[in-house]
């Protein structure tokens, strides 16, 4: 949990320099290509982006295949920051496949291409996994219900790529899957962009899962500050909640002295509504000095 | 349904809130000697739980008429709306093949739908979880149950749609498309049934379902509409090609291990 942040910045320079290599190589170094010319450098763009999106689809499956077996809502997090940054990536795989589609096809979109149509279909899938995450308040179910979904939804990554490619004729440029058949500047020029994008990927996830541990801890240390006050319900969101019961932990536990009125007493209520009208509370309450004492006691 | 409450509603009212803990000492107690005996006997129960649970799916639905009827209405009256939006009387080959399935498809999302909602709303959930018995019989009853509905479906869409639409007489080709129908049917089962139990128990269920289901669909789609096309035009020859009933078991197949391994998780709470 405290571990995110830690050569962070290391692996941020290392990407950067990778990155910076791979566009050097893919504007000065690799050969123009004879057919499409210039633009067929945005396959160093295009194709690992779609890969690393991909495989990250992939990595979210097992991730949350980890998360049912531990339930460990970390994983589940991961799961969660893994299929974020693949939607993103997703939509610029989209984008630069219409690219690269309108200049040497002359459409924006073609049909006939299985790759970029299976993506597609792969695309809106898992386009749903933010509504669905979002329509289940509890956050233990909405968990599991999203981990279930990223496993059935992994394995379908390979089927649809499967049924798709039966489908269609062959019309896209079959660099993909047969880089040794590339001369060797193009292969190199491939092979590090390919990196270079697996790298960005993973900084940006790690980036990711520190900046929303961070702000978990921060959290929980409020909490422990200054009770539940300070922190607003959770209330309906698609994110995961790595902290299921903070309250419990983080306090001095007030349901441990029975509490002497028939209400329960004002600190065993997480709402925050109840928190700052003691007055309403205490003329309800048939032993109102008790009820403000073990109110103090908590803030 | 007013007069005979459904066995899990039963089941369900029956479990006063002293009750529950009986139920699961007595489901403790039923998995014990399970784990112990043979590994006969599991299966043997598996099978008739999910006999009993699909005997209560279709005993619901006849009493209700909830899924079937709609289905089939909906799928005639389609039919109709593509004879007026294609503005033709007769169609063959891949338009022919590609509204039957796309008007089969979302007949299917209709039941699917609806597939969980009684368990979901009316306690049939809970009411598996407290029984002692195994809750992938819950997936393989609904998987029959929605199989069930989509033959019963296509027993009166397909005449209908040989009888308003195709261009082409269907009886030469008849074993062929059952062939594919059936292939079909299972896919759209497993698939519908898995998305629906994903999908009941959130806030916009009838909204997440379709929008989760018909990606997960497309494989099924592209199998079954170039499976078929062949079947529907006059001078057919040939049967459906292979790979693509190849590509439809495969893929019921997969999805179906897939679905077994993970309903547990929807479940159990």
């Amino acid at each position: 949990m405290h571990t995110y942040g830690q050569r962070l910045r290391t692996l941020a320079i290392v990407t950067a320099a990778t990155f910076t290599a791979a566009l050097a190589l893919a504007f000065f170094y690799a050969p123009e290509e004879a057919e499409e010319g210039f633009l067929q450098r945005i396959f160093y763009v295009h194709v690992p982006l779609a890969i690393v999106c991909l495989c990250g689809f992939v990595a979210a499956g097992v991730m949350a295949i980890q998360h049912l077996r531990t339930r460990d809502p970390r994983w589940d997090l991961r799961s969660y920051v893994a299929i974020h940054m693949s939607l993103i990536f997703g939509a610029g795989v989209l984008i630069s496949g219409s690219i690269w589609a309108k200049g040497s096809w002359g459409h924006w979109w073609i049909w006939g291409e299985p790759t970029l149509v299976s993506f597609l279909i792969v695309f809106l899938l898992y386009a749903t996994y933010q509504p669905l995450r979002f329509s289940i308040e509890d956050p233990e179910r909405q968990a599991r219900y999203a981990s279930v979904f990223a496993i059935a939804a992994g394995a379908f990554v390979p089927m649809n790529f499967i049924a798709v490619r039966l489908s269609a004729a062959y019309v896209h440029p079959r660099v993909l899957g047969s880089t040794s058949n590339l001369p060797f500047p193009m292969a190199l020029t491939f092979l590090v962009s390919l990196l270079a994008f697996t790298l960005l990927y993973i900084t940006l996830w790690r980036f990711e899962m520190t900046a929303k541990n961070a702000r978990w801890q921060l959290r929980a240390l409020q909490r422990k500050l200054a009770g539940e006050r300070v922190s607003a319900p959770r209330g309906r969101t698609a994110q995961p909640a790595l902290s299921p019961q903070p309250a419990l932990s983080s306090r001095p536990a007030p349901s441990s002295r029975p509490a002497p009125s028939s209400r329960p007493a004002p600190s065993s209520q997480p709402a925050p509504s109840s928190q700052p009208a003691p007055v309403p509370q205490s003329s309800a309450s048939p032993q109102p000095a008790l009820a403000t004492r073990s109110q103090r006691q908590v803030s | 349904m007013s007069e005979a409450a459904p066995p899990g509603e039963r089941l369900a009212a029956g479990l006063q809130p002293g009750v529950p803990s009986v139920a699961a000492e007595h489901r403790g107690e039923a998995e014990a000697p399970e784990r112990a005996g043979s590994s006969e006997r599991p299966r043997q129960r598996l099978h008739s739980t999910a006999l009993t649970l699909l005997r209560k799916e279709l005993l619901l639905e006849l009493r209700t008429l909830e899924s079937v009827p709609g289905m089939i209405l909906f799928a005639v009256s389609t039919f109709v709306i593509f004879h007026f939006a294609l503005n033709t009387g007769s169609v063959e080959g891949d338009l022919a093949a590609g509204i039957l399935w796309v008007t089969i498809l979302f007949a299917a999302l209709l039941g699917v739908n609806r597939l969980f909602v009684a368990d979901a709303d009316q306690g049939g959930f809970d009411a598996l979880l407290l029984a002692p018995c195994d809750s992938s019989a819950l997936l393989l009853a609904k998987v029959a149950a929605l199989t069930i509905y989509l033959v019963l479906l296509e027993l009166v869409t397909v005449p209908a749609f040989a009888l308003f639409l195709l261009g082409s007489s269907l009886g030469h080709a008849l074993p062929d498309l059952l062939v594919v129908l059936v292939l079909a049917d299972l896919g759209l089962a497993v698939i519908g049934s898995f998305v629906a139990a994903l999908a009941v128990r959130t806030r916009a269920r009838d909204l997440i379902g379709p929008l989760i289901a018909l990606p997960l669909l497309v494989p099924i789609a592209i199998g079954a509409s170039s499976a078929s096309s062949p079947l529907l035009t006059a001078a057919s020859h040939g049967g459906p090609g292979v790979r693509w009933l190849l590509l439809l078991g495969v893929y019921d197949l997969v999805f179906g291990l897939i679905a077994y391994a993970v309903f547990d998780f929807l479940l159990e709470d």
